[in-house]
């Protein structure tokens, strides 16, 4: 799980974007939006694209998104829950 | 009803910028315009982590905004009455191209959202508008070349319709070969405004 998470981090500042941040300065249990991260819209049909890309997960119910995408902690798991 | 006057003008084009024709910022060891706009960002240090999203031409429109509007209390106006009027030849070809390599991938058809929201000109008004929270009239306008007249008659009629009493104006442009951004701020105070002035101001640089 902790690799994963690093991973995710990595992929994170990459997809989006987040020049001038590094993996070790993102809290894992920190909230990707509003506070936290301070993540848009924007970003999280971005994050969307990188589950269905990266790993195989299409996520079919957007309300789900409010869930998987609380935190990289909480994406992580639902990865390992879901990736075939 | 009152008059409208030049109070600003930025010009950046050649990694240089010129704030109301004085060089304000050169950067001449950066070839490219990535690291050039980066350079002039960490010059500003505007602390806006919004411009890391942005594609090329958004964030030359925000920088060149940015320098126009860094000593202006726009607090003076009601958002509703500033306008942004902007030009360029290019739209936002250079992101198109990167949004058509983006879906031509093999492997997979994967749009990029963050790259796909920036293949429309206008985007570089709506950044320009949510950095300062401006909600007035705006348009974009496509043509060959930096047209004063075009702009002037726009931003003439907006003002003698009482549309708007602020504008933020001008040409932003990037294609393979170049790019340019030139924005003018006319406001009730400042210098004397025509289509003539306007051409004069932008043709300071023409040679740069």
């Amino acid at each position: 799980m902790d690799e994963l998470i690093e991973k995710l981090k990595i992929q994170i500042i990459e997809q989006l974007n987040l020049e001038d941040m590094e993996p070790e300065d993102i809290n894992a249990k920190e909230p990707l939006f509003g506070e936290g991260l301070g993540l848009d819209s924007i970003d999280a049909l971005e994050l969307i694209v990188l589950m269905e890309k990266e790993y195989g997960i299409k996520i079919q119910n957007p309300k789900d998104g409010q869930k998987i995408f609380r935190s990289i902690e909480t994406m992580a798991s639902y990865i390992q829950m879901n990736q075939k | 009803m009152g008059k409208l006057f030049i109070n600003k003008y930025c010009h950046i084009k050649n990694n240089k910028v010129f704030l109301d024709g004085k060089l304000v910022f050169s950067d001449d060891e950066v070839h490219d315009i990535k690291p050039f706009l980066k350079s002039v960002y960490r010059f500003l240090k505007p602390a806006y982590n919004k411009f890391f999203k942005m594609d090329e031409i958004s964030k030359l429109a925000y920088l060149c905004s940015e320098y126009l509007l860094q000593d202006v209390d726009l607090s003076a106006f009601n958002k509703d009455d500033i306008a942004i009027v902007l030009s360029n030849s290019d739209s936002t070809s250079i992101t198109d191209q990167n949004h058509q390599n983006s879906i031509s991938k093999e492997g997979g058809f994967f749009p990029s959202p963050s790259i796909f929201v920036y293949t429309l000109p206008n985007i570089m008004i709506g950044e320009i508008s949510i950095r300062h929270k401006l909600k007035g009239e705006n348009a974009f306008f496509i043509v060959e070349n930096f047209d004063a007249g075009l702009l002037t008659n726009h931003i003439n009629n907006l003002y003698l319709t009482r549309k708007a009493k602020v504008f933020i104006a001008g040409w932003v442009n990037i294609n393979n070969d170049s790019y340019e951004a030139f924005l003018f701020l006319l406001s009730p105070c400042g210098k004397k405004y025509n289509k003539g002035e306007i051409e004069k101001v932008y043709n300071q640089h023409k040679y740069i």
